[in-house]
């Protein structure tokens, strides 16, 4: 045993700073997940940085800006309802992170079946996201929404649009590979010759609930605002 | 909870000795060798920036001489020369070189916690580094807009470079932040998670501190440059107005409508100050270890130096906007951020406090790492200063845009950090090559630079008093400013050609040491840390052999009463030598 390991913490702050610097991994967790933190801490400031981004020009340009809930409004049953394939795309991505969840789950139970299911139910909602996504750009392409022009209002709002999607977009295509290689390794066994360890579905989960966190945050920014 | 054993957490996957020459020195995963890949690259490239600061100096210094400097050719030397010394040379030797080279080792780890990611790294760093290089030789020329890039000029016809140049380089720092990001979750997951046994986060040596904390600094301020260069990466390719606001150019309308370019700059500079503290928090921790080790005595405030190295870091992220008063803000933004900006100051003093209270009484011994570690004190007191001064909104309004800002950049995180890496690569050499290197030459090398620097940079401030304008081509009929100052100018040109030049001294020393120099004992200096302790110099893949090391004591051991030696290593047991002066409360 080390020598800093029995000893008594000293009062205070000291002792609080003591506790958390000892010889031993600061996280109690595998190194990769860990990793996975500061990596999705570092991800968050590059969402943070196009959010505010977007809202800065939002406020600098002098054009009106285009009302979200009529441009993503879609007509259904011969009603316009606004926002429909967003809460549909929402809801579906929240969906996700419940099956997500579950699989994690599965995982600690070592059932290798439902794990691998459940990531691959994963993959496809997350795919579903995509491919509705994909649906949203080529109706306001036809519309006449481009990067640098649109008909509605301020020309930031199709650069804003394809830029923070698409980037938010490229994430979720990242995650449905990511998943769908890790849900095969699971099922092929892969992690049973490393010790049976799956800690590496919750690994893929936190990245996979970032991505749908940071979808909140773009529905509410761009979408509801 | 159970202690957790750290280091050696991951012996399942046993570590296969490399066989090959290519898997053991080209496709390595072995974070010596990635680190001597980085420093090879990042120097490389440094010396590319030298060449091109000493062109920008043959034009100012003597105007209207050289046919071959005309102000396109200009821009792009500055701009370059800005962008690489302060990116692709310190940050990656920093933080790739000796961040690689001193984490695990100082740690006590067998290497990154994530090799295969670690390798990775160098090689997307390289790509950037290709990419960089390339865009010297499109059409048009690599980018003019001057180092920070500024929209809208940076993209507007007239800037040099506006065709391939500036897309180029927007790409290239997006690569090379793929490249800091797969390197930097590496040593900030490694310094958290495979410490060896003993080894407590107060424990570690104050350049592994140092290099930890930047490392987190350029996690959380490098998303900010990566989003800018998108967003003007669009604007230059899809015509898109994140930054070009309705604007006319050269008579014509170039299609923009109602972007921010003041966005950009908050963008740039919310990376762009973090990233004085990268590359100034790294040498602020390598200078305290090679101080103590130097002068035979523990750092002065062990505890106190790592919280200043973590304020610093913290208040890095809230002065962003010192860089931009003269870009018009609400006086209470100014305000706010002038009080900042100073308070920045405290733990800064406290660490310059500390270092040359390790000095004092010390057994000083004036080797060459010494020499550079002394000088940085010099150098950084210097820059430190007139940061105060461009600190104030009211005296930076007339400063800004000066030489004299020149002079103060250049003296805290150009000649700064420099003489830190010098002083790092004397002090690491014996442990990295298992050779010695040739002392008076390096002693030299030391002097010439020093007050060659000196010479440079002091007669800038003076020019930035008297108004002379950075970043011009040449002065022209300018009526406010003395024939004098040209005379000056002439001086700093011939000064600046002289230190680039006695920097030959430091590459032969090097090629000298690699044929010739003896053989190095494996701790030279007597030093402390774990790096010196290895069963092998220079240290083998694994880096430890059978047994990790157990880590005792802090870093700072030295010339402890009633033992023989001067210094006790971290991994000497506490029943075999005395417990020396750890801080903390049984002490």
């Amino acid at each position: 045993m080390s020598d800093a390991v029995g000893v008594q913490s000293a009062p205070g702050n000291t002792g609080f700073v003591d506790d958390w610097s000892q010889d031993k991994q600061v996280f109690g967790v595998p190194w990769g997940k860990a990793m996975m933190w500061i990596f999705l801490l570092s991800d968050t400031f590059i969402f943070s940085c196009f959010l505010v981004g977007y809202m800065s020009v939002r406020i600098a340009t002098t054009d009106p800006w285009p009302n979200p809930s009529e441009v993503f409004g879609l007509e259904a049953f011969g009603v316009q309802v606004p926002l429909l394939l967003i809460a549909i795309m929402t809801f579906i991505l929240i969906t996700s992170s419940g099956t997500m969840a579950l699989a994690v789950n599965m995982g600690y139970r070592k059932d290798r079946n439902k794990t691998f299911w459940l990531m691959v139910a994963t993959a496809v909602l997350g795919a579903t996201f995509v491919g509705m996504q994909a649906f949203e750009w080529s109706k306001l392409i036809s519309e006449g929404v481009r990067p640098w022009e649109n008909p509605f209002g301020a020309a930031q709002f199709g650069s804003s649009f394809f830029m923070i999607t698409g980037f938010h977009g490229m994430h979720v295509s990242a995650g449905v590979i990511y998943l769908l290689v890790i849900a095969f390794r699971v099922k092929n066994g892969f992690y049973e010759k490393r010790g049976g360890n799956y800690e590496i579905v919750e690994i893929t989960g936190l990245y996979w609930h970032f991505v749908d966190l940071v979808w909140v945050f773009i529905f509410a920014f761009f979408y509801l605002w | 909870m159970a202690y957790v054993a750290i280091a050696d957490r991951d012996h399942e996957q046993e570590h296969h000795d490399p066989q090959t020459f290519i898997t053991k020195y080209i496709w390595s995963q072995d974070h010596k060798v990635i680190a001597v890949q980085y420093s090879i690259t990042a120097i490389f490239v440094g010396l590319i920036a030298l060449g091109l600061s000493a062109m920008m100096r043959l034009q100012l210094g003597f105007p209207d001489t050289f046919s071959f400097i005309n102000p396109e050719n200009y821009y792009q030397f500055i701009t370059m020369h800005g962008m690489i010394m302060v990116i692709y040379l310190l940050t990656a030797l920093f933080l790739g070189g000796f961040g690689n080279y001193l984490i695990p080792l100082q740690c006590g780890a067998r290497d990154m916690v994530f090799p295969f990611l670690n390798m990775l790294s160098y090689w997307v760093y390289l790509l950037s580094v290709i990419i960089l290089l390339i865009s010297f030789f499109v059409p048009g020329g690599s980018t003019g807009a001057g180092w920070t890039l500024y929209p809208p000029q940076a993209i507007m016809q007239g800037t040099p470079g506006t065709d391939w140049g500036i897309l180029l380089m927007l790409l290239s720092l997006a690569v090379f932040i793929v490249a800091f990001t797969m390197g930097g979750l590496n040593y900030v997951t490694t310094v958290l998670q495979a410490r060896c046994k003993g080894m407590t986060l107060m424990r570690m040596p104050l350049s592994v501190w140092g290099i930890f904390i930047a490392t987190v600094l350029g996690l959380l301020a490098f998303p900010a440059l990566l989003v800018s260069a998108i967003m003007m990466l669009f604007d230059k390719t899809l015509m898109t107005s994140f930054f070009m606001p309705a604007i006319s150019s050269m008579g014509a309308d170039p299609g923009y409508t109602g972007g921010s370019p003041i966005l950009f700059q908050h963008l740039f500079w919310f990376f762009g100050h973090p990233e004085v503290y990268i590359v100034a928090l790294p040498a602020f921790g390598i200078v305290s270890d090679l101080l103590s080790t130097h002068a035979r005595k523990n750092i002065f405030g062990y505890r106190m130096m790592v919280w200043a190295i973590v304020a610093i870091g913290g208040l890095s992220f809230i002065v962003w906007a010192h860089h931009m008063y003269v870009s018009g803000m609400n006086p209470y933004f100014g305000f706010f951020f002038a009080t900042t900006t100073l308070i920045i100051a405290v733990p800064t003093a406290i660490k310059v406090y500390n270092w040359v209270l390790t000095l004092w009484q010390g057994n000083i011994h004036l080797r060459v790492p010494m020499l550079f570690a002394i000088g940085f004190i010099f150098t950084f007191i210097h820059g430190g200063l007139t940061g105060l001064f461009l600190g104030n909104v009211t005296i930076d309004l007339p400063l800004s845009d000066t030489y004299f800002v020149v002079a103060h950049f250049h003296m805290v995180m150009g000649v700064s950090p420099v003489l830190v890496v010098f002083g790092a690569i004397y002090h690491w050499w014996p442990k990295i090559t298992g050779k010695m290197y040739n002392e008076t030459l390096g002693k030299w090398h030391f002097w010439m630079t020093f007050l060659g620097t000196y010479s440079i940079y002091l007669p800038m401030h003076y020019l930035g008093f008297q108004g002379v304008p950075r970043r011009y081509f040449s002065m022209g009929n300018t009526e406010f400013l003395p024939e004098s100052a040209q005379d000056l100018n002439a001086w700093i040109t011939m000064s600046a050609l002289f230190v680039a030049a006695t920097q030959l001294l430091f590459f032969v020393n090097v090629v000298w040491s690699l044929m010739k120099g003896p053989k190095a004992d494996p701790n030279p200096w007597g030093a402390t840390t774990l790096e010196w302790q290895t069963p092998d110099t220079p240290p083998k893949h694994g880096n430890w052999g059978h047994e990790l090391p157990e880590c005792h004591r802090w870093a700072y051991d030295y010339s402890v009463p009633g033992y023989e030696d001067d210094f006790i290593p971290q991994n000497v047991p506490a029943d075999k030598a005395p417990a020396g002066r750890e801080h903390g409360a049984d002490h």
